[in-house]
């Protein structure tokens, strides 16, 4: 971690690394330590006052019966988005991985979705399923289908799910890509000479040897479904309807904004931080290891 | 592969042509949505191939502006989202680059604790520490100016670390071979160390710019002024809860050209943004 040659200055490393550290102290340590500390506040009806209750605001929050309902809502979202996403993205990585012509067209074609905005990837998919006026909605009517996602809450759910996922299909192929040209081709052509059809090299081989990238995508995709997915969900839904489509983030945010419980919404705000620390540090224990099978 | 049967080329291609299809429908229909008229849209009967309102729709879009919630033209959105997305993706390379400098090639006391409070940033994002976040921001003035939506974005341990592990590479001759030229630290850095990492500072640049253009919870709150909205913001504005108020025409017009500039930064830096993917999630 450390060079062998390096400069001898009083003063100047110091200058360089400043920036950096004043607006991380200012803009993270300071805000982060605020929360932590209002979690323990209780501020009165007028938010003139507020008094030191210690966990008070955690054992509200998990005596609560919706957050338990927002937790599931946030599972079954990231679950379904990271299954879709996952799935879709191998299956077209495995077709681009085979030599075909215009290999790189199609490369450029699927990966652009990634610099697209997830508020934008809600504002798109929200016009193709609008229930008055989308196109998709109206073939769906067609089928006999009550589409309304403004009413129904699981509508809400698949709609906010397709658009998330469709969103990171992109940077998983692209992962996925990189993993499926890493693998020797030699070891599928043994595979080939001893007899085993397509399918069961994929199977047996391929995917194994692929495990590595899948459970990094697959962390990936956890903290994407829980962190940065909230411009979609603010854009088509807006958490609703009746809180189908509120995630723990979203919570966060409706909570402060709407009902004005800093104290509350500042321990959910630690109990996301807690989250993402647990799958940082998944996701750094995997980088050392490397290799898993 | 191994086989080369006719069938198995003909639907992978199949397959890759379907998935295409799948990813570009969404934008398509957006398209197609703005170039018709409102109320083509507002019946439920638009059609699947362009209307005839392209021009004037992009027109009013760009220099007018929907005449729902937000009344700013587009242009002045996209000249704030490239504000943003630019001072965020240069700062983060500045100040990254150099506290990777001092880090890597220089021994001061509490060396390991700086880097290490760097280190721990890239587990609070913005997400989770929203609101005392904006509280700071408000209390320093920063609230509708550039300043307010990029500099607490700017700091990023992610961009550090890719730095550091870039530096550990460059071989130490290089540093003995500029000493012995008579080239302090800051010569160093200038002449030898920032032509080498040239192209990972461009790879960076892609993937910040985008991340940048894409803000949408930070800039949601901390811009209240129409005129310091970004596009992404402003897109959402436009889509008003009663819907008959809705110009999907324009908004539609706003989103493709939302999208416009950091897809054409990805089609057209291709192997600079798939390095710097790969390379930030290392």
């Amino acid at each position: 971690m450390q060079k062998r040659v390096f400069f001898t200055h009083r003063f100047l490393p110091y200058w360089l690394i400043a920036p950096q550290i004043a607006v991380t102290l200012v803009f993270f340590y300071w805000p982060a330590s605020q929360a932590v500390w209002q979690s323990f506040l209780l501020e009165d009806a007028f938010g003139l006052s507020s008094t030191f209750v210690g966990f008070e605001n955690y054992r509200t929050l998990f005596s609560d019966a919706s957050y338990y309902q927002t937790i599931l809502t946030t599972l079954v979202f990231a679950t379904a988005v990271t299954l879709i996403s996952l799935s879709a993205a191998l299956l077209l990585a495995v077709q681009a991985d085979k030599p075909l012509r215009g290999a790189t067209a199609y490369r450029t074609l699927l990966i652009w979705p990634y610099a697209v905005a997830p508020a934008v990837a809600g504002v798109l998919w929200l016009f193709m399923f609008h229930p008055s006026l989308g196109v998709v909605a109206r073939g769906l009517r067609h089928l006999g289908i009550a589409w309304n996602p403004m009413l129904d809450g699981d509508h809400a759910m698949i709609l906010v799910v397709l658009a998330a996922a469709w969103k990171q299909i992109s940077y998983n192929f692209l992962f996925f890509l990189a993993g499926l040209q890493a693998i020797p081709k030699s070891i599928i052509e043994a595979a080939a000479i001893d007899g085993a059809r397509p399918a069961r090299r994929f199977w047996t081989i391929v995917f194994p040897l692929l495990s590595p990238t899948t459970f990094f995508l697959l962390v990936v995709n956890i903290v994407y479904a829980f962190f940065d997915t909230f411009g979609i969900i603010d854009a088509m839904t807006g958490g609703g309807p009746a809180k189908a489509t509120e995630t723990l983030v979203y919570k966060v945010f409706a909570d402060g904004r709407l009902g004005g419980d800093l104290g509350g919404s500042a321990a959910q705000s630690v109990v996301l931080m807690i989250i993402v620390i647990g799958l940082t540090a998944i996701q750094f224990r995997y980088i050392e290891r490397k290799v898993t099978y | 592969m191994v086989e080369h049967s006719r069938f198995r080329t003909v639907t992978a291609h199949a397959i890759l042509w379907i998935g295409i299809a799948i990813v570009a429908f969404p934008v398509y229909m957006a398209f197609i949505g703005s170039t018709h008229e409102a109320s083509v849209i507002a019946n439920g009967q638009m059609p699947l191939t362009p209307g005839p309102l392209f021009v004037e729709n992009y027109y009013r879009t760009i220099f007018i502006g929907s005449s729902g919630s937000t009344r700013e033209p587009v242009s002045t959105m996209l000249l704030n989202s490239l504000v943003m997305a630019l001072s965020i993706a240069c700062g983060k390379i500045a100040i990254s680059i150099i506290s990777a400098y001092a880090i890597v090639y220089f021994r001061f006391p509490f060396r390991m604790t700086a880097f290490w409070i760097i280190f721990v940033t890239l587990m609070l994002p913005v997400e989770v520490r929203i609101y005392p976040t904006y509280k700071i921001a408000a209390d320093l003035h920063l609230l509708d100016s550039y300043a307010g939506l990029a500099l607490p974005l700017i700091a990023s341990a992610t961009a550090t670390l890719l730095f550091r592990q870039f530096f550990m590479t460059v071989p130490d001759e290089l540093v003995e071979a500029s000493r012995i030229d008579g080239a302090g630290p800051f010569r160093f850095f200038k002449d030898t160390l920032l032509p080498l990492s040239r192209t990972n500072m461009a790879a960076l640049f892609v993937i910040l710019f985008i991340y940048g253009w894409n803000q949408y919870l930070w800039p949601l709150l901390i811009t209240t002024r129409d005129d310091m909205q970004t596009i992404v913001i402003g897109i959402r504005k436009m889509i008003t809860t009663a819907d008959a108020l809705t110009e999907w025409q324009i908004v539609m017009a706003t989103a493709m050209l939302a999208m416009l500039p950091p897809v054409a930064v990805v089609v057209v830096m291709q192997r600079l943004f798939v390095r710097g993917l790969v390379e930030t999630e290392k």
